[in-house]
């Protein structure tokens, strides 16, 4: 277990690798500096998971389905241990596998993803074998709100219910924007949390910045009642850079070294950043 | 002209046209405005988006559906083998990022087996542009064909300055040489210009065919060429299984020719995921890489 500024520190630090990250070719930064904070609180004080216990079939799992958000996992696995940091310089590098979406060949990375709407379905699969077996793990399956379109999503939630896995624990990642634009302008999603529960989830909403909500929401879970979880972590696009937060054109970036300096600065409470990379969209 | 405008231009002289996208908007950001309710947005949902296409194909519409090639060709593939396929109906599958272009994205973003099986679906056609050049020049008459049409679009900015004469199933020839043929479909058409001129450095003269479609195939072109030419080779961002090299093998073997052939694909993996100019180097692609395989195979 971490205290708050122990967390609070990880997760600053988590926010500058996705930054650094964003040049010579880019990253997906808005959807990276939404789940950060999520993520550094489910593998500092709620999962098993350390890279000593990767082996161990008695451990947690993370299945991170929205992939393109790679650069937060990264960073909170290079803050915890399992891969060294110098290794995030590799980005994008052919002599590393370290790219847009997950590799499995990174410690700690539980599967590839990247296409949406598929871990939903291996975490099932993680999620009844452990069930099978009896073991206590929990399976943890990160899922973007964009990525809610996808059908295979609620073809999961129904197999999910009627194999009553309660051991598998469901993270929206809501920060109510998908690739171009907001969720709601698009394929309107709400009232969400109530079309989880038709589907028979026991449903928690929590703010995904706050570690102490974080905390309360994860730690009300209790496995054995029949029901699969899910938890709607209300988050924000992009944030930690005010300068980037909550647009529809900063999905994915690709950054100047000065407006990595800028955003840097303006991440460790400087001036707002003045970015003037030209927008782009690739999905 | 871009391939926006194109399509907004066909859109306003023709009613049938309709744009459909799975949240795919880098090609066609600007066209909401312009035309409406003309442009559906079903969200990441490929699978909707081509049963919806059938049935808007029902009704007497061609729509030009879009969606990054892995997810379109591969998420939705039983849809358009099933709803589109079956019926033979005229609509229009528009893959983003197809072979390297995915770059960094990583094997779940790679369309490297997209011909392949597009080309498996009797009534469907193919077509690989070079560039953004190549496929304007040929995107009218594959849109205004009554068959359904796969198109691996590609915005790259000329290799270049090509022929303006398009006709589906007609090869494009960019050189004329005897030594070699190097038979070439898409991204690769501008690395194998560039292995063409350090071939002819070492006295080795190369015809190069740009193959536009690839189903409709050009028959004739390739057959001839493999009969002018010492060393035919196919240059291709796809799997080794089923796209060029394959269709040339049953082509050869349906006329009863064998001939020296050296194909140049992804042999049975997925590609390092890397910026474009990174993955050539790395992949063994850039026109160096090719014109010093091609080097070694006539010296065997």
């Amino acid at each position: 277990m971490m205290t708050l500024d122990q967390q609070k520190d990880i997760a600053f630090r988590v926010r500058e690798h996705c930054i650094r990250m964003a040049t010579r070719g880019g990253c997906f930064i808005g959807a990276s500096l939404s789940c950060a904070d999520v993520l550094v609180y489910l593998y500092t004080n709620y999962l098993t998971i350390t890279p000593d216990n990767l082996s161990d079939p008695n451990r947690d799992y993370l299945f991170l389905s929205k992939g393109h958000d790679v650069p937060a996992l990264y960073g909170t696995l290079a803050e915890l241990g399992f891969i060294d940091r110098e290794r995030l310089s590799n980005h994008l590098l052919t002599t590393d596998d370290i790219y847009w979406h997950p590799n499995r060949n990174i410690p700690g990375v539980e599967f590839y993803s990247g296409s949406l709407g598929h871990l939903l379905s291996v975490a099932i699969g993680v999620a009844f074998d452990c069930k099978l077996r009896g073991t206590a793990n929990k399976i943890v399956v990160i899922l973007g709100d964009g990525e809610l379109n996808e059908g295979s999503i609620w073809e999961g939630l129904l197999v999910a219910q009627a194999h009553k896995l309660d051991n598998l624990i469901i993270v929206v990642d809501r920060n109510e924007f998908q690739a171009n634009m907001r969720t709601e302008e698009l394929i309107p999603l709400e009232p969400l949390s109530e079309k989880f529960r038709v589907f028979g989830c026991i449903v928690r909403e929590v703010d995904g910045h706050n570690f102490e909500d974080l905390h309360d929401s994860f730690s009300g879970i209790t496995i054995g009642n029949g029901r699969p979880n899910v938890v709607i972590a209300h988050t924000i696009r992009g944030k930690g850079t005010p300068s980037i937060e909550a647009r529809a054109d900063r999905w994915f970036a690709n950054f100047t070294a000065d407006e990595i300096t800028q955003l840097l600065a303006e991440l460790h409470g400087g001036r707002t950043a003045e970015l003037t990379s030209e927008t782009l969209i690739v999905r | 002209m871009n391939y926006e405008t194109l399509l907004l231009d066909l859109i306003e002289r023709d009613e049938r046209y309709i744009v459909l996208t799975a949240e795919n908007r880098a090609a066609i950001r600007n066209l909401p405005a312009k035309i409406g309710n003309r442009f559906i947005d079903v969200g990441i949902a490929e699978q909707t988006m081509i049963g919806a296409a059938a049935g808007l194909a029902l009704r007497g519409r061609i729509p030009i559906t879009h969606a990054l090639a892995a997810f379109l060709t591969m998420r939705a593939f039983e849809f358009i083998r099933t709803d589109i396929g079956i019926s033979g109906l005229p609509v229009k599958l528009v893959g983003g990022v197809a072979g390297f272009l995915s770059e960094a994205n990583g094997p779940t973003h790679q369309a490297i087996e997209d011909v392949s099986i597009m080309r498996g679906i009797p009534p469907m056609g193919v077509f690989c542009p070079a560039d953004e050049e190549d496929m304007l020049i040929g995107l009218e008459q594959i849109l205004e064909s009554p068959q359904p049409f796969y198109i691996r679009y590609n915005n790259l900015p000329p290799a270049v300055t090509h022929s303006r004469d398009f006709a589906i199933g007609e090869a494009e020839l960019i050189s004329e040489g005897r030594d070699v043929c190097i038979l070439v479909y898409g991204t690769l058409l501008r690395e194998a210009v560039s292995a063409a001129s350090i071939l002819a450095e070492h006295g080795i003269s190369t015809r190069i065919l740009n193959m536009r479609t690839l189903k409709p195939i050009d028959s004739d072109a390739i057959l001839g060429s493999v009969n002018w030419c010492e060393l035919t080779v196919t240059l291709e961002d796809h799997f080794l299984i089923g796209g060029l090299y394959s269709i040339v093998a049953e082509l050869l073997l349906k006329h009863k020719i064998t001939a020296d052939v050296l194909p140049i694909a992804l042999e049975n993996r997925w590609f390092k995921p890397a910026l474009l100019q990174d993955v050539l180097e790395y992949e063994g692609f850039t026109g160096r890489a090719i014109a010093m395989k091609i080097i070694h195979e006539l010296q065997k």
